[in-house]
């Protein structure tokens, strides 16, 4: 139960609101206006009304609405934004903590239980945010024998390495933030550096259970390493290209996954067990090891490690989508931007307002978007699911499930890749392309 | 080497290839215990199970307190199987004192025994479950466990320390419309049960893990002296509500729970198999209790026990619990022995752990039915 303030005054509630507002404008001109101005340095300006825009004007686009838009659509297209906000970081941080919010409600709701559900009133909305700053409040505790710097590493390399995989996913046509001609290959190599991660950390821990546990993920991402990439290549070789926005626009007509099921479903089982998801969790597995190669870990350092598994789930999620479920294709459903907003402007009562520079997006983009966002959850529902449902597994049954039968199965779907493209249906030149 | 060793005691080699692991008495995957395990790579070498943390005398104190003044801190070493804890302990004072038992209160007993067994059980599988990983599991006993605990609470007023059962009956009488109350939330759980077997009996990654792993034959489950569910999954018909019926089990109807593969799986899957027989003790013996009747008989103050001694044991959940208890004409007893299961089955760890893979030690532990805090008692 709460009361309100028992003890409450109007002079001193007047004077904490002075005392706020001094605060923002303090913060405001010594942190915010730095890096607005930073941000404006940085981007290239755009010409309006045989007017070059400067940084030094920005205090005119804040009184001028008119200015501001250009300069935020100019912002767009920079490769800091891309990185920062839309297809980089903060869109996939966004939805890995959209993800950590429904895998929670979502096994609860599996196992007959509610999940959170008093943190932020509406189904325990704001409990993530909670457990963050628990998180970021609690001590930080290194082992007194650790290697320390690498110890220290460890974290900031796992979320880096997680953020070079997200940088490599298409989103939408145009929108990526790192687009090789072979990326592909790109992604194989950002994936062969999980494993030495953490065998770095575990090893550097100096702790019996975190070395079990780097060795097993050691183990577990080598041995499921080979049938993922072998399991791709059917993909490479029905679209001739290792360009992923060049395979996502292969697919404009069919999505592979219709004639390569089998690789599709190897991708998956490997997705599992690189993200050390159950059943395959036994590098984590608490009534053996602990907390496996993350024993040691605390406050911030863990919290760390757990962003850059939910950006891994979401970036392993965004390339099955790409690669199998033909990415941002789809039916047109986004409806297009009223004309006449761009046309004669918006009224509101006596005043019409005039906004050059809309839309922000074009309409090709966000229906991408939506359907990206669309497939890709559904995949990241599915690689929750096995949570609910599987035991752990043991070593030896990893291993002999990872060397042994699906490289058997990628081998298998790699020569119906070449059926198909041989008997001249699919591919370059194809009956279907 | 100057410092003089205890016999017996010898000092550790350093050795590359062996490496010590102490699995509790803080980790997750031991209970109020200590198990030395020494592995090569994955592979067990050595298992040395080290419990005692929990101690509290239990045996000692009942030297110092009257027989009805024992109830409540007997019962202690299993919070989940209070009322079976306490069987045996209430059949010897009865035998001490010649106290008869009325008719109803001997099938009361029955049923709170038999509700106790399943919380128990479902505890048990609960645990199971997460050393597994499969966290269903552990969440769907533990909430079904509730539909139990209502029906013990109603009866005896608490929810996990019950004390129901005295020497001479029980506590007090069962609350009104307690028979269709507990008859629907038996028939509901029976459903439930089912599921359990669908999503974690069946379950082929379950299967593959546990089925063949930790196998104790026949012979050795005998030779060892297990007990209980760890004695049954090796093929021994043996239960001691069939073989020494106490009260009423021998009007009942049920039977004895039999597998012959006496691996992990075949462990953790007779007590679930038990429980379906639980739900058929529960309904026959209220449809077999006199409906009214006396519950309970009435104690002299301060009762004193001759110069006798007396063993009675009954099953509980997790195996034979047996009670020695000896008299000698004073009001508290002069020595009370507890034999209880769990320290009986924890004898075969060793046995069991060794050769095996680390990742089987959670299923070989938890499946021999074993309960920290019963074995230090």
């Amino acid at each position: 139960m709460s009361t309100i303030a028992p003890q409450f005054r109007l002079s001193r509630f007047i004077g904490s609101l002075f005392d706020l507002i001094f605060w923002v404008i303090l913060i405001f001109s010594l942190v915010g206006l730095p890096i607005v101005f930073i941000v404006l340095f940085y981007i290239k300006l755009p010409v309006i009304n045989n007017q070059l825009m400067t940084p030094y004007l920005a205090m005119t686009w804040m009184a001028d609405p008119s200015r501001t838009l250009p300069i935020v659509k100019n912002f767009m297209h920079t490769t800091l934004f891309r990185v920062m906000a839309f297809p980089g970081f903060g869109f996939a941080a966004l939805l890995a903590a959209a993800t950590i919010f429904v895998e929670r409600k979502f096994l609860a709701k599996m196992q007959l239980r509610v999940g959170p559900l008093y943190c932020g009133k509406i189904e325990g909305i704001l409990q993530l945010m909670g457990d963050g700053f628990k998180l970021m409040s609690k001590e930080i505790i290194i082992p007194a024998k650790a290697d320390k710097p690498i110890f220290w590493m460890g974290p900031l390399l796992f979320v880096g390495a997680a953020g070079a995989f997200v940088s490599l996913i298409p989103v939408a046509p145009g929108w990526v933030v790192a687009n090789p001609n072979v990326g592909l290959l790109a992604v194989f190599a950002v994936i062969g550096f999980f494993p030495i991660i953490a065998v770095l950390t575990a090893w550097a821990a100096n702790s019996k259970w975190t070395f079990i546990g780097g060795l097993r993920a050691l183990h577990q991402m080598v041995a499921f390493e080979i049938p993922l990439i072998l399991s791709l290549l059917g993909v490479v070789i029905l679209s001739g290209s290792l360009n992923l926005s060049q395979i996502v626009e292969s697919q404009e007509h069919f999505w592979w996954i219709a004639f390569l099921p089998i690789g599709a479903i190897v991708f998956f089982i490997t997705i599992l067990a690189e993200l050390e998801r159950v059943p395959f969790d036994l590098p984590e597995a608490e009534s053996e090891i602990v907390a496996g190669w993350l024993t040691e870990f605390s406050g911030m350092m863990y919290g760390l490690i757990q962003l850059g598994t939910y950006l891994k789930l979401y970036a392993f999620a965004g390339l099955f989508t790409v690669l199998f479920l033909g990415g941002w294709n789809g039916p047109m459903v986004w409806p297009p931007f009223p004309q006449d907003i761009i046309t004669q402007g918006i009224t509101i009562g006596p005043v019409t307002a005039k906004f050059p520079g809309l839309p922000l997006f074009d309409q090709q983009m966000l229906n991408g978007t939506l359907w990206f966002v669309i497939k890709t959850v559904g995949v990241i529902l599915l690689i929750l699911l096995p949570r609910g449902v599987f035991p752990r597994v043991r070593i030896d049954m990893i291993l002999h499930t990872g060397w042994y039968k699906l490289i058997g199965l990628a081998f298998i779907n790699i020569f119906i890749a070449l059926g198909l493209l041989y008997a001249g249906v699919l591919g370059p030149g194809g009956l279907l392309h | 080497m100057t410092t003089q060793l205890p016999p017996g005691m010898h000092l550790e080699t350093v050795d590359d290839k062996i490496m010590t692991l102490n699995v509790g008495p803080q980790h997750p995957g031991s209970g109020h215990m200590r198990l030395i395990i020494k592995v090569d790579g994955d592979y067990i070498v050595s298992c040395d199970p080290d419990p005692g943390y929990v101690h509290r005398g239990e045996e000692k104190m009942a030297e110092y307190r009257n027989y009805i003044q024992n109830i409540p801190h007997l019962e202690r070493p299993v919070i989940h199987d209070s009322s079976n804890i306490l069987y045996p302990y209430c059949l010897g004072v009865e035998d001490l004192l010649g106290i008869e038992v009325p008719e109803r209160a001997k099938y009361i007993r029955v049923i709170a025994a038999e509700l106790n067994r399943c919380i128990y059980i479902l505890y048990w599988l609960a645990i199971y479950g997460i050393f597994l990983g499969h966290s269903t599991m552990f969440m769907w006993p533990a909430g079904d466990r509730e539909l139990f605990i209502d029906l013990l609470e109603a009866m005896s007023g608490a929810r996990v320390t019950h004390a129901y059962l005295v020497p001479g009956g029980v506590r007090n009488d069962l609350p009104s419309n307690f028979e269709e109350r507990c008859l629907r939330q038996v028939e509901y759980f029976e459903k439930r049960l089912k599921e359990y077997e669908a999503i974690f009996y069946q379950n082929p990654l379950l299967k593959a893990r546990t089925e063949g792993s930790g196998i104790l034959s026949r012979t050795d489950a005998i030779r060892l002296g297990t007990t209980g569910s760890v004695l049954r999954a090796s093929g021994v018909d043996f239960d001691v509500r069939k073989k020494e019926p106490y009260d009423v089990y021998e009007n009942l109807d049920f039977q004895t729970i039999v597998m012959k593969e006496g691996d992990s799986y075949a462990r953790s899957r007779v007590p679930y198999l038990e429980m379906f027989e639980s739900c058929r003790i529960i309904k026959d013996a209220l449809k077999k209790m006199p409906k009214s009747g006396s519950v309970r008989t009435k104690l002299k103050p301060n009762p004193k026990g001759g110069n006798d001694e007396v063993y009675r044991r009954v099953e509980s959940g997790r195996g034979a619990i047996g009670y020695y208890i000896v008299s000698n004409n004073r009001p508290e007893p002069y020595r009370v022995k507890i034999s209880v299961g769990s320290f009986r089955n924890l004898i075969c760890m060793p046995y069991l752990l060794k050769g095996e893979k680390l990742g089987n030690m959670p299923a070989v532990y938890w499946g021999l039915n074993y309960w920290p805090v019963e074995a230090d008692r």
